[in-house]
């Protein structure tokens, strides 16, 4: 199947002559990795924007269907690979809503501070990309060196800078031990120093005003009509922050605000978003200080949960448990039916809808995209500006391409 | 039952004499509707219940599934942005009328949710302004998510030509 | 002494240049990032300031295929992303080069699906690959420098070391399966037995 050029409808256009068309194609610096753009253009004023998406398109949900609620999480991780973890806990907390399980206290807070870890490590790369494309180099390598010191953690605590695999249906891979504790500690005491020199750079910064303010304008409306959620939305002031409305984890305990703006152009959002980081530092403080001791997996759940290694190796009972589990053609039934459970993931409310058919696979493993609603806002963003204004609405908007196509 | 006895009521009383089934699992509410009624019973969750926003449009191949009477089954998640009420409506669709009327003039997330949809599975939504695959190339000629079709394809994935160094 | 293969000869003059040339291409690869997903994101992290790619002479992250020498594929490419990659590919001049970077470049990873290719080398001739799920950023480092090792030993000022790689050096595009899939198009369920132990 070649790349063929498509030829798409010519709108009137109110009549205008000399439009002409660029594509801003799939491999492209500004681009995110690969999305593709059929920009119309009358001179240096877009006149329409036609998204053509699906160039990482690998086939997520079909992959849902064969693999195990344990065995998905390494896959669910590849999504939204900017924020790995978030990914995970917004599936285990979906396949534990189906299953109806109970987390332990402990767990629940592990599970706290690691999404909003993964918080900053999202809206650092965001804030930091969205600024490279405008052309502020220092911003974006402050932001990298920051999430460097975020990788070592998750490296400490999981084994894997990355694609951490963390969470497992019912509880954790395993502990956190001490010293990942005493890493997370002064992460959170060093993260203001990076914080104000991202600040100082940028939030003052006349050119990233200037280029950012009245820029890509989505009114309230827009937003819950299109259906934007996080900080998209909340920069629109649609005021709704799943931690707040439908508590998950150990939110209910910890106290934190929730961040929006009215104006809802580039420089709102950018703004959302560097706010939320000085929240996200606020809650993890919290969780640190009253971070209960106990087991991670809750003890009698059923025989959902994987049982803690020294069970597996030291009793027999844990090895059949572990047997029981991990076997292809032994795994315990599950109830049959099918709910939607949503998080609060960085890029907004990840979502998904499972169908359970009684067995430990999903029937049907759907994840409902933030950036696939957002980058579907996009053309009425772009509407009336200019040919550089095209990057900046992109970078703001936070498209990643993996989780737009799955 | 509480949460689905309040959603009955108020439904009711808005759309009297309807066949409408109503189920509940683990404290969500879903609302079972025919194709004929889909597209009333939205225009009223969305008018005068204030469901505004549209978080999903999915479907489901339920070729596999133990006790399935139907072939597909089309899936809305609603929310309501003041009181944050979730809401789950399904329908049912056989072969060969898989059309379901198109949620666009509602909410305008329902494009490309609803294109997605169409290029996983083959169901055709109404009136949409502009349903063409979304996220495979064109011309891929078959419908990736149903339960019939293997999961490492049938060869369009390595169907190109091959350049080697010398050519190049 | 000049072959068909090897026109100007063995002689000392051409090694000397050669060599001279070699040093120069190795030591200012100017990548062309075609960084699809995750792994493009280590690529990011290689070239910030704890791991510096530009110690090494990548300097320069050009994103035009028309000035760069080393493409370097980081992440999964989907059957419609495959045609864009080898348009860039002939787009960039010689002498150029191609690192295959994570596991879904090198051979689909953990993505067998019906949408992403299964090896790139099926399709793109590639010089270096780095397995992982991402791999570190210092192995990255590490297949540029055996990249430019390569080079070294066996690079020539005209390029010519190209011109014998007349045959595809990845697996065939089908595979057997595949093959057969193709063939009977009828969808054939492999399925454990389901053991329930309430019963």
């Amino acid at each position: 199947m070649p790349l063929e050029l498509r030829d798409f409808e010519v709108d009137d256009y109110g009549r205008r002559e000399g439009l002409w068309t660029l594509n801003f194609g799939p491999q492209h610096p500004a681009t995110h990795t690969t999305l593709r753009l059929l920009l119309t253009l009358d001179g240096e004023e877009v006149v329409d924007a036609e998204p053509d998406i699906g160039f990482l398109h690998s086939g997520f949900e079909k992959l849902g269907e064969a693999l195990d609620y344990n065995q998905y999480v390494t896959i669910v991780d590849r999504m939204n690979y900017i924020s790995p973890m978030a990914n995970e806990i917004a599936w285990h907390h979906a396949v534990e809503t189906l299953l109806d399980i109970e987390l332990t206290p402990r767990c629940k807070y592990i599970r706290t501070i690691f999404a909003e870890l993964m918080r900053i490590h999202d809206h650092l790369l965001c804030v930091g990309a969205s600024v490279l494309d405008l052309g502020g180099v220092t911003a974006f390598m402050y932001a990298f060196n920051e999430r460097e010191r975020i990788y070592e953690i998750c490296e400490r605590v999981t084994g894997q800078r990355f694609h951490t695999s963390y969470t497992r249906v019912g509880g954790l891979m395993f502990d956190i031990t001490d010293d990942g504790i005493e890493m997370i500690r002064s992460f959170v005491n060093g993260f203001d120093k990076a914080y104000a020199d991202i600040d100082r750079l940028v939030t003052r910064n006349r050119i990233f005003i200037e280029r950012t303010r009245g820029v890509g304008v989505l009114s309230k409306e827009a937003a819950i009509s299109g259906g934007a959620t996080g900080p998209v939305a909340r920069a629109s002031g649609v005021t709704r922050d799943l931690r707040r409305d439908e508590p998950y984890l150990a939110y209910n305990d910890l106290e934190f605000d929730v961040i929006c703006c009215r104006d809802g152009d580039c420089y709102a959002r950018y703004l959302v978003r560097m706010l939320e980081l000085k929240e996200s530092i606020k809650i993890i403080r919290q969780a640190l200080e009253n971070l209960p001791s106990g087991p991670i997996f809750a003890p009698g759940t059923g025989k959902e949960a994987l049982p803690e290694k020294r069970e597996v190796y030291q009793s027999i009972e844990g090895l059949i448990h572990h047997f029981e589990q991990i076997m292809p053609n032994r795994q315990l039934s599950s109830e049959r039916g099918s709910i939607y459970a949503a998080t609060e993931s960085p890029n907004g409310e990840l979502g998904y809808y499972l169908v359970g058919d009684g067995s430990f696979k999903a029937y049907r493993a759907r994840t409902r995209p933030p950036s696939l609603i957002h980058f579907a806002l996009f053309p009425q963003l772009i509407r009336g500006c200019m040919l550089s204004d095209v990057v900046a609405v992109l970078g703001s908007l936070n498209i990643i391409a993996a989780e737009l196509d799955r | 039952m509480t949460l689905t006895a309040k959603w009955q009521e108020r439904l009711d009383a808005l759309l009297p004499d309807e066949a409408r089934r109503w189920s509940e699992f683990r404290g969500q509410c879903r609302l079972i509707v025919s194709r004929d009624r889909l597209a009333t019973t939205m225009s009223t969750l969305r008018d005068k219940c204030s469901m505004d926003m549209l978080i999903d449009v999915t479907a489901v191949d339920l070729l596999e599934y133990q006790g399935a009477k139907d072939r597909f089954e089309v899936v809305y998640c609603l929310l309501n942005t003041e009181s944050g009420e979730r809401l789950t409506v399904s329908v049912y669709l056989n072969e060969p009328e898989l059309t379901v009327p198109s949620m666009y003039s509602l909410w305008k997330s329902a494009d490309w949710l609803e294109r997605e949809a169409y290029d996983m599975f083959g169901i055709r939504f109404e009136n949409h302004p502009n349903l063409k695959r979304l996220l495979l190339p064109e011309q891929f000629a078959s419908y990736p998510l149903r339960k019939d079709y293997p999961m490492q394809g049938r060869g369009e994935r390595h169907n190109f030509p091959v350049v080697t160094r010398a050519q190049s | 002494m000049a072959t068909q293969m090897n026109p100007t000869g063995d002689n000392v003059i051409w090694t000397r240049l050669d060599a001279a040339a070699n040093w120069a291409r190795k030591n200012s690869l100017w990548p062309m990032p075609f960084a699809t997903a995750c792994c493009g994101i280590e690529l990011m992290a290689a070239s910030a300031s704890r791991h510096d790619l530009s110690r090494f002479g990548s300097e320069v992250m050009r994103f035009t295929p028309r000035q760069c020498d080393l493409m370097i594929v980081a992440g999964r490419v989907v059957m419609k992303m495959l045609p864009v990659l080898q348009r860039i590919w002939l787009q960039m001049p010689e002498p150029k080069w191609c690192i295959s970077m994570g596991a879904c470049a090198c051979s689909g990873g953990v993505f067998d699906t019906y949408a992403v290719v299964q090896g790139i080398d099926r399709f793109i001739p590639v010089d270096v690959y780095i397995p992982g799920c991402p791999p570190r950023p210092e192995q990255l480092i590490r297949a540029v420098l055996d990249l430019q090792e390569k080079i070294q030993q066996t690079g020539t000022v005209y390029g010519k070391e190209f011109a014998s790689r007349t045959s595809p050096e990845g697996p065939p595009r089908f595979d057997r399966d595949e093959i057969e899939r193709i063939r009977d198009r009828q969808p054939k369920k492999f399925q454990l037995p389901i053991y329930n132990p309430r019963h």
